[in-house]
């Protein structure tokens, strides 16, 4: 089952890219309630969104984005039926990618 | 959708709220209280807004934040849980016997809650119903605030979207009335240190903003339950949003699905008959 969901669709030659990452983005500041020890970081420091061959979008993330996040980008030069790729990696090494048609 | 203006003629004209507590609970029927409360706000929002959309709570009344909530309903947060809940509603208990047995008519049964239980001389939600099945079938009732309750009502609430919201006060009975006035005593009455009523916020500041968030209108309340709040980062109940509620005047909260909170759940559904239930949904 991926994390993401993604959703591509192309209006007069500009492509919008609507995605939900399912995250936990832990900032490395909370504490467990239970136990008083800190919960460690564990947030995406990079999404690539890829068409074509190409990277269209590359984001650097933070611990400042919230939980799940939702990322809607646009770019030029894409048609229906192309494939777009969103991959992201996050600070334990973890990683995910889903690719979807652009409707 | 253009921003909705409250205009300073219509506030004080229709401030119904001071008006209902220095009334006596009983000095309206359920048919007037509910004639009276749908007019307030068809008018608070300069008939703009139809009685349907007020489902959406604030989104049906400021346009800010409900650009924010139809790309949050992209990928609608929810999801995940309404197949948790269906996934609840068709496993066997231990004993073998299901949901289905206490609720043949199942699962599309949001829309005959809450209702007055004429034999038990009380209010019936429910999430009270759900849990009396497992009880008598051998299963540990649920928590009622969040977790699997919530995924279970999630699929319920989904499955009935459309039903439209029909609470009635048997005419002639008096306990029943009592229950319906108990819950709107409670709705007008001021709590908490910060001594606000849920009126306050809910009908004359409806549409005004409370730091930075807008206040959502009573009318429409009861529909989308159970909700993703963004805030919780899950699923909660009526009755959690009631405790969230009466903890944040810093007042004490009541037991969920306790006398209290059925009560005022009673009144407060019966405000919005004629609206369509349309849970489980997202608010920030």
């Amino acid at each position: 089952m991926s994390s993401m969901k993604v959703k591509a669709k192309e209006k007069d030659g500009i492509v919008e890219v609507k995605a939900l990452i399912k995250h936990p983005m832990e900032t490395g500041q909370r504490k467990d309630k239970k136990t008083g020890k800190p919960i460690p970081a564990h947030f995406v420091q990079q999404v690539i969104v890829e068409h074509g061959g190409k990277t269209r979008v590359s984001a650097d993330w933070s611990g400042g984005v919230s939980k799940n996040p939702l990322l809607f980008v646009k770019f030029k030069g894409g048609a229906k039926g192309e494939m777009v790729k969103v991959s992201w990696t996050d600070n334990q090494g973890g990683s995910d990618s889903a690719e979807e048609a652009i409707s | 959708m253009n921003k909705l203006i409250i205009t300073v003629a219509t506030v004080a004209a229709i401030s119904l709220a001071p008006a209902m507590a220095n009334k006596k609970a009983t000095e309206t029927t359920p048919d007037e209280d509910l004639k009276a409360y749908q007019d307030y706000f068809l008018k608070r929002f300069n008939n703009e807004v139809p009685l349907n959309d007020f489902q959406n709570g604030v989104y049906a009344v400021d346009k800010v934040s409900r650009e924010n909530w139809e790309a949050i309903e992209e990928f609608p947060p929810y999801e995940p849980f309404i197949d948790e809940g269906e996934e609840m509603w068709n496993t066997p208990f231990a004993n073998g016997k299901s949901y289905k047995d206490c609720f043949p008519d199942g699962p599309a049964l949001r829309g005959k809650y809450p209702y007055w239980d004429a034999d038990r001389k009380m209010v019936m939600t429910l999430p009270l119903a759900l849990n009396e099945c497992r009880e008598a079938n051998g299963e540990k009732p649920l928590k009622y605030k969040k977790g699997p309750i919530a995924s279970l009502l999630a699929y319920i609430g989904y499955e009935s979207r459309g039903q439209v919201t029909n609470v009635t006060v048997p005419e002639g009975d008096a306990d029943a009335l009592a229950a319906y006035d108990a819950g709107k005593n409670f709705y007008f009455a001021r709590r908490g240190q910060l001594n606000f009523s849920c009126a306050h916020c809910h009908f004359e500041s409806s549409g005004m903003n409370v730091r930075s968030d807008v206040l959502s209108p009573a009318l429409g309340h009861t529909t989308g339950w159970p909700v993703y709040r963004s805030k919780w980062g899950e699923l909660g109940t009526l009755h959690r949003r009631f405790d969230g509620c009466n903890r944040q005047v810093r007042a004490k909260a009541f037991p969920a699905q306790g006398e209290e909170y059925r009560n005022l759940e009673y009144f407060l559904t019966h405000m919005s008959n004629g609206i369509e239930y349309n849970g489980p949904s997202a608010r920030k």
